[in-house]
């Protein structure tokens, strides 16, 4: 795949190698229709490569219908959504994004050892690859810091053992982009910090680009840039420090409040002029 | 995690302590059918069973005991017996692998790794032929030993070959598969996934000749008999119980059992998603 080794961190990989920076994910007028509304209207943003981009706001505003878009997984999708250079879904990207859904997505009645080697099956199978699955596997029970529950049942796990396994699952292959839909919810603030340095680090060694929706806007300060979200409308985009400038606030989430105030003004004042 | 050294101040930017260098798996591409995905699939699915003992006891067991019931029911017409046991020889293997796959896919597709499975580059032809591959083989071992048992021991009449009983046996099998397959897609919940077996299951079981022969059936079940593929299934058995060679009947009843299992699982197939709403 990639060689990362040697550039020095944080930077984003086309810095360094002077190539287009073609973002990890670029969307143009994408809407997403479930049932008979739309969740996602016309949305136009971009996601910088080699960097952790945060998808934050209320649940219910549309965090997962948009990851569950980029994963290539979500039905009736209109307008531009185009992934590491291909469009979403494109069996190419199959093996180059891990995808980790809200709820833990593996096999209970399996270890987390065979859990994590079926799906290294599945991305590199045959024979040949046996020593590099191997490899990845033990490199993804490390990772997620299971290697004393590796030959537990993934359903006797606790629930945030369960969603570490499922994280594990979508660390094997080492993908170009990873989407993690609330990776660090019901986790103790000690796994969560230690959750967090993992993410900086697979950004800045392994050059690896990540989506990490949240709705505890604390985690807001740990990401690189961020979309806030709301209602099936990206509300604003950028650094954090970026979001706090603009809005005159102390946090990010003071931002958010501040960026929610303004829109419902702007959309009550649109209402009374009409 | 633990192993990285000390990451830093947590969560801040550009703190990473080194890391070895990812080994790189190198991707395959998506086939329609990949052999070492689907059997990686099917060993899955049978590791699955085996951290599960009561189900394999119940699966192996349940038809032994019924075959040595029978066999008393019927102590004093050893004749009903071998019409009836060679039948459901047959008809065991159709129902708790029908049972069995479609809680079994019902159950990856509520947990979410079928979606997680179909985001990544499997062909939906490997899960299903894994599924089939896997409960395939527990229908042989299923078959091999309620056959065994009937024959050798409960004294099941049959002129013709075991082996060929054990064959129609395990179409019976795949067939059970691929229905339980299909009509799981239609079951929202495991409530719904198990009324599907009167549903799907019943009427064949009443029309399949078993209780009576299908040429004295009203004329009009006796067309919808035919198109049903459990029919073939006991009537092939019934072949093996009457004659000593492979009659042509039998090659017919086989194939058509066979055809029917291989159409399910295509249109089995056609339920899978890749994108859902």
């Amino acid at each position: 795949m990639m060689n990362y080794t040697g550039n020095p961190p944080s930077r984003p990989p086309e810095e360094q190698t002077g190539t287009p920076a073609v973002p990890a994910v670029r969307a143009e007028a994408l809407t997403v229709v479930r049932g008979p509304r739309a969740v996602l209207h016309e949305l136009a943003f971009t996601v910088p490569r080699g960097r952790i981009t945060g998808l934050l706001g209320p649940s219910g505003c549309g965090k997962s219908t948009l990851m569950r878009a980029i994963a290539g997984t979500q039905a009736r999708i209109t307008g531009t959504l185009d992934v590491l250079g291909r469009p979403a879904g494109h069996p190419a990207l199959r093996t180059r994004i891990g995808y980790v859904t809200q709820a833990p997505s593996v096999f209970d009645d399996l270890t987390v050892r065979q859990n994590l080697e079926y799906f290294a099956a599945i991305l590199a199978p045959g024979r040949g690859a046996a020593d590099r699955r191997r490899e990845d596997v033990t490199r993804a029970v490390t990772d997620v810091d299971l290697t004393t529950h590796a030959d537990a049942l993934a359903g006797n796990l606790s629930g945030g053992q369960r969603s570490r396994v499922s994280l594990a699952v979508a660390l094997l292959g080492a993908p170009d982009l990873l989407v993690l839909d609330e990776p660090t919810v019901g986790l103790d603030p000690v796994l969560r910090r230690d959750l967090w340095a993992l993410f900086h680090s697979l950004a800045a060694d392994r050059g690896a680009t990540l989506l990490v929706s949240s709705h505890v806007m604390d985690e807001a300060e740990r990401c690189h840039r961020l979309l806030l979200m709301r209602e099936g409308r990206i509300l604003a985009d950028g650094t954090p420090d970026a979001l706090r400038a603009r809005t005159g606030s102390e946090t990010v989430e003071e931002a958010f409040l501040h960026l929610v105030d303004e829109a419902t003004t702007a959309a009550r004042a649109k209402e009374t002029t009409r | 995690m633990s192993t990285r050294g000390t990451p830093g101040i947590p969560g801040t930017p550009g703190t990473p302590a080194p890391h070895p260098a990812a080994p790189t798996l190198t991707p395959s591409p998506t086939r329609t059918l990949s052999l070492t995905r689907t059997t990686a699939t099917a060993a899955r699915v049978l590791r699955q069973l085996g951290h599960d003992p009561r189900t394999i006891a119940l699966l192996l067991l349940i038809p032994c005991v019924m075959l040595f019931l029978l066999r008393y029911v019927f102590d004093g017409s050893p004749r009903t017996f071998d019409n009836i046991g060679a039948s459901l020889l047959g008809i065991f293997p159709l129902i708790t692998m029908f049972l069995v796959t479609s809680i079994a896919t019902l159950r990856e597709r509520t947990s979410g790794t079928l979606e997680r499975l179909l985001a990544m580059p499997l062909a939906k032809g490997d899960l299903i032929a894994g599924y089939a591959l896997a409960f395939g083989a527990l229908a042989i071992v299923q078959s091999a030993l309620a056959t065994g048992l009937a024959v050798w021991f409960l004294g099941l009449d049959v002129t013709g070959s075991p082996w060929l009983l054990l064959l129609v046996a395990l179409l019976d099998a795949l067939l059970g598969t691929a229905l339980g397959l299909f009509v799981s897609a239609f079951a929202a919940s495991e409530f719904q996934a198990v009324q599907f077996m009167p549903a799907v299951i019943f009427p064949q079981l009443l029309l399949c000749g078993l209780f009576t022969p299908r040429d004295t059936m009203h004329p009009a079940l006796e067309a919808v008999s035919d198109v049903l593929p459990m029919s073939y299934a006991v009537d092939g058995m019934n072949e093996v119980l009457r004659h000593t060679d492979m009659t042509t009947a039998f090659v017919r009843d086989a194939l058509i059992v066979a055809g029917c299992a291989l159409l399910v699982l295509v249109l089995g197939a056609a339920t899978l998603k890749r994108r859902t709403a």
